[in-house]
């Protein structure tokens, strides 16, 4: 058989798992990423790794019930065969990053030692130190140097991803990228594509994410006429140090090792914190969510800590919103050894030990669950079908998309420390399904026509070119991308309301026609910053109007999707008859609004008008029925009563009527 | 611990930096001055970017954008390394309020100069990172099959082993080893890229591995099943350039930002070379 060749767009995780694999599988691979890949995003991942394990088994875990976990914190928007293989594959991952040399935190007896994270009573987390991410990361970079050293993979690092190459059947045959220091643009022709290029948190100006994360390279992919789904699911995460330059991540895991979330009971209290006795302090998400206390999942902490500070008036400081993340209590030898790393981070940016004065924190932008629509082949069993060419296929055919710039793993909410793992997964499970598409294929990368790959670089040559020469623009690419975040973040971040959104909307029409009107400061053509720049702020455009599209049609919440003018009440009435009663109207309009909302957003990008087409496919629910999400709701107990006694009826009926046939 | 940031009385209403540019490889470097308002809470990085997007030096002229290399902004991707006020550090973490503190005037930013410089304070860090192939830093394992889990390891080990996995191949301890010499190759006439390419390597490959690479070295020389090839990453060290080349002055691990104790890893890799070459003695 012909050597066959794949290009991997991005060195995080997701892009260096499948390089590895590829190579393992005897592909040669063309790994492009737009800075050295040991400095890729997936290195601000800090608190871990979930897998069901020994331990969590022999208190009753599976990874059936991991699966359940990560589709009920995702509010049932996720796709479940994705989420069942990869939940039964957590354990197999872990063990693998432990014999590549991860430095898993220990148990006395030399196990790997774990943690508990949101939205789960499991401690499934595994973890080195508070820098996980960098961990994993660095395991996978030193096998792709592996294979680097034996010539399987070549690197092309400082190289920025412009778009795929596609033939006149609209199979993707290679992509065309730029040589950030030389300016060059190429060619990369290639059997099959994957992008790895994470998620976009530029699009809201700050976020936790990297300065690379700005989601132009799934953008190219989109505006290509690949699909761009759940568009206006982002994660906002409850924890992060304000910053002027970036909101830096403070880990989920410094809850999972027993941090506290509070403000003062009176609003902007002076006395310092520790002097602060316990009867005047607001635990509020221990008192408000009993069962998960401070570990509820991401998107209920974030709209808790906001409404703490928006409309209770609770913030810390008066001129800033913040509530404590307090470790305090915590013995200071036990806080080094699990979380140094993110301690660390936050006594060098605000000059404070946290271990001895609780942090000041609020929630940031942090993760897309939204990304390029990908395909799967279920299995008889439920789960997917492995080597399937059609595995994580978006609707480019031969374009692949994994880790946080595909969409199907995390639904309306990702739990924390399982975005490692889907990265890890989707890398590595994504390796067979490519060998096998490619043998499938008539025509090679050497059999690419070269016309076809000298247009696609002409394309993009032109494009360069009359972005340096225009020196009629008027605007500058970065006031415009400081306006543009203002905008999103003021619009879509933790409540969403319909009336913002349409005014957001036609703003964001104006801001990317000026986008395209930008002049550059830098006309050169060595390492000219100035025009990448440029050119990926015009790219966020597409993804930016297709988040706002998609948050105004869904009308309701979900997940990190949150509308209060569609939010569902919780029960009045004390009197149980009236409160029974209350409780089927409920689980009515639930059922109601899920025949409606239960459905992935899908954008299409229209060219000639510049805006989004949206559309709704259906989710597939098969393995676990969906349910009501009623983490701390009143009436909880009376809605879970109604909700049972009916899914009990329907899986009797079920059953009737194939016991019948 | 760290004292807390000072917060100056009168803050100034502009911060005066002074940075050493070069347009490219072999050019002729040069300092231009830029004014930038002052804000609470900036670090160096926030000032590039005011930089880039006023693209005006201190005297009104339209000038291009100071080029830079950054990523996480947090201190763990090793991007965002440069020389401040004279000191090799992370321009993230650099936060303007302490270095006004040490020196009112002015805020200096240079270039690493043990790496070539690209453009401005843009270096090419090729070498770095081509010394971790050198000595083999990895697991060699069979493959990325499932075959259980790795060796149990004891919690001593993995607290050996977790601060020197935290090396974000920054090059802090690169710039300030007085072992370390730059290495600027221009193409000569004719040559192909691959050739080029090829030189290239070869000379990275006769100079000092550095600091990094050593200890890098010895953390896979001490993973259960890294030290399989424990032999050939003695052999790279016990070469020209290897861990006799480092001349003990301990600057690295001064100035490493992570706390990384490379002198220790160093020491080690001395003692590891040393009876390995007295074995080979033996056994020739």
């Amino acid at each position: 058989m012909a050597q066959q060749r794949v290009v991997v767009v991005g060195g995080g995780l997701a892009g260096l798992a499948a390089t590895m694999k590829l190579a393992e599988l005897g592909a040669q691979v063309d790994l492009i990423s737009l800075t050295p890949v040991k400095r890729s995003h997936s290195v601000c991942a800090q608190g871990g790794i979930n897998s069901c394990n020994d331990q969590t088994r022999q208190l009753g875990d599976n990874e059936w019930k991991h699966f359940d976990d990560t589709v009920y914190g995702g509010d049932f928007l996720n796709h479940q065969p994705p989420v069942k293989e990869m939940a039964f594959w957590a354990p197999k991952v872990i063990d693998l990053m432990d014999r590549l040399g991860v430095p898993f935190n220990r148990t006395g007896e030399g196990f790997i030692d774990r943690r508990r994270f949101g939205g789960t009573l499991y401690k499934r987390t595994a973890f080195a130190g508070a820098t996980t991410g960098q961990q994993l990361l660095y395991a996978l970079d030193e096998q792709v140097r592996r294979r680097e050293a034996e010539g399987l993979v070549r690197k092309f690092e400082f190289w920025d991803f412009l778009g795929p190459i596609q033939d006149e059947t609209g199979r993707c045959r290679g992509v065309v990228a730029q040589d950030m220091v030389s300016m060059k643009i190429e060619a990369f022709p290639a059997d099959a594509v994957i992008v790895a290029t994470g998620g976009c948190g530029l699009l809201f100006g700050k976020s936790t994410m990297s300065v690379f994360c700005t989601g132009s390279a799934a953008s190219r992919c989109f505006q290509a006429g690949a699909r761009y789904a759940n568009c206006e699911f982002i994660q906002v995460h409850p924890t992060a140090i304000p910053g002027a330059d970036k909101l830096r991540l403070m880990s989920e895991s410094a809850r999972g090792e027993g941090g506290r979330v509070w403000v003062p009971r009176t609003p902007h209290d002076s006395r310092a914190p520790k002097d602060i006795p316990a009867g005047d302090r607001f635990y509020f998400l221990e008192e408000r969510y009993p069962k998960y206390g401070n570990l509820v999942p991401r998107d209920i902490a974030t709209r808790e800590i906001f409404d703490i500070c928006v409309n209770e008036g609770l913030s810390v400081d008066s001129d800033r919103m913040c509530v404590y993340l307090d470790l305090t209590h915590i013995p200071k030898a036990e806080l080094d050894r699990k979380l140094g790393g993110i301690l660390e981070i936050y006594e060098k940016f605000q000059g404070v030990d946290p271990r001895f004065e609780p942090m000041k924190i609020f929630p940031a932008v942090h993760y897309s669950m939204a990304g390029l629509w990908a395909d799967y082949a279920k299995s008889g069993d439920g789960g997917l079908l492995p080597g399937s060419p059609r595995n994580q296929m978006t609707s480019i055919e031969g374009l692949y998309a994994i880790g946080e710039c595909d969409y199907h793993y995390h639904g309306a909410n990702r739990l924390g420390a399982n975005s490692l793992l889907s990265c890890i997964f989707s890398g590595l499970f994504v390796g067979p399904s490519i060998i096998n598409y490619i043998a499938n294929q008539q025509g090679g990368y050497a059999e690419v026509p070269s016309s076809l790959t000298e247009a696609a670089v002409k394309t993009q040559q032109e494009r360069h070119d009359k972005l340096l020469k225009t020196s009629t623009g008027d605007e500058n690419p970065y006031l415009i991308h400081q306006e543009m975040g203002d905008l999103m973040t003021r619009a879509a971040t933790v409540v969403r309301r319909n009336k913002q959104l349409e005014e957001a909307i036609g703003h964001i029409d104006e801001l990317h026609e000026r986008a395209m009107r930008v002049s550059l400061s830098d006309g050169g053509h060595w390492t000219n910053q100035n025009v990448i720049f440029a050119k990926s702020v015009q790219d966020m455009f597409p993804l930016a109007k297709s988040l706002l599209h998609g948050a105004l049609l869904r009308d309701e919440c979900r997940g990190a999707h949150y509308k209060p003018d569609f939010e569902k009440p919780s029960l009045t009435s004390e009197e149980p008859v009236e409160r029974r009663r209350q409780a089927e109207v409920w689980c009515d309009e639930f059922e109601a609004n899920n025949r409606k909302f239960l459905k992935s957003t899908i954008a299409t990008w229209d060219t000639n008008s510049n805006q989004p087409q949206m559309s709704y496919e259906d989710v597939d629910t098969s393995l676990i029925p969906p349910r009501p999400r009623l983490y701390g709701l009143v009436g909880a107990e009376a809605i879970e009563e109604v909700w049972n006694e009916r899914a009990k009826a329907k899986a009797d009926s079920q059953q009737t009527a194939t016991s019948t046939h | 611990m760290i004292a807390p940031i000072p917060t100056k009385k009168n803050p100034p209403s502009e911060i005066r930096v002074r940075v050493l540019r070069q347009n490219g490889p072999g050019e002729e470097p040069y300092w231009e001055l830029f004014d930038v308002g002052y804000e609470r809470e900036m670090n160096v990085i926030s000032v590039l970017q005011k930089i880039a997007a006023k693209g005006k030096n201190v005297d009104g002229k339209k000038v291009a954008p100071v080029a830079w290399d950054c990523g996480c902004l947090e201190e763990v991707c090793g991007s965002c390394t440069m020389v401040i006020n004279g000191q090799v550090r992370q321009s993230c973490s650099a936060l303007v309020d302490r270095l006004l503190a040490d020196e009112p005037d002015e805020i200096v930013l240079e270039p690493m100069s043990k790496f070539p410089v690209i453009r401005d304070l843009m270096v090419d860090r090729q070498r770095l990172f081509r010394a971790l192939q050198r000595v083999k830093a990895w697991v060699p394992v069979d493959s990325y099959y499932n075959l259980g889990p790795g060796e149990r390891q004891s919690t001593k080990e993995q607290e050996r082993a977790y601060p020197l996995s935290q090396c974000m191949s920054c090059g802090c301890c690169l710039e300030a080893c007085p072992q370390y010499n730059k290495i600027e190759l221009t193409r000569n006439e004719g040559e192909t890229d691959e050739q080029f390419e090829a030189r290239k390597l070869a000379a990275f490959d006769e100079a000092f591995v550095g600091a990094h690479a050593i200890s890098q070295a010895m953390l896979f020389n001490h993973n259960p099943t890294g030290k399989a090839i424990a032999g050939e990453r003695l052999d790279a060290l016990m070469g020209p350039g290897g861990v006799s080349a480092c001349g003990n002055a301990q600057n690295c691990v001064a100035v490493c930002p992570k706390e990384i104790p490379l002198t220790t890893s160093i020491a080690r890799a001395g003692r590891a070379t040393t009876f390995a070459a007295i074995k080979k003695w033996f056994e020739t």
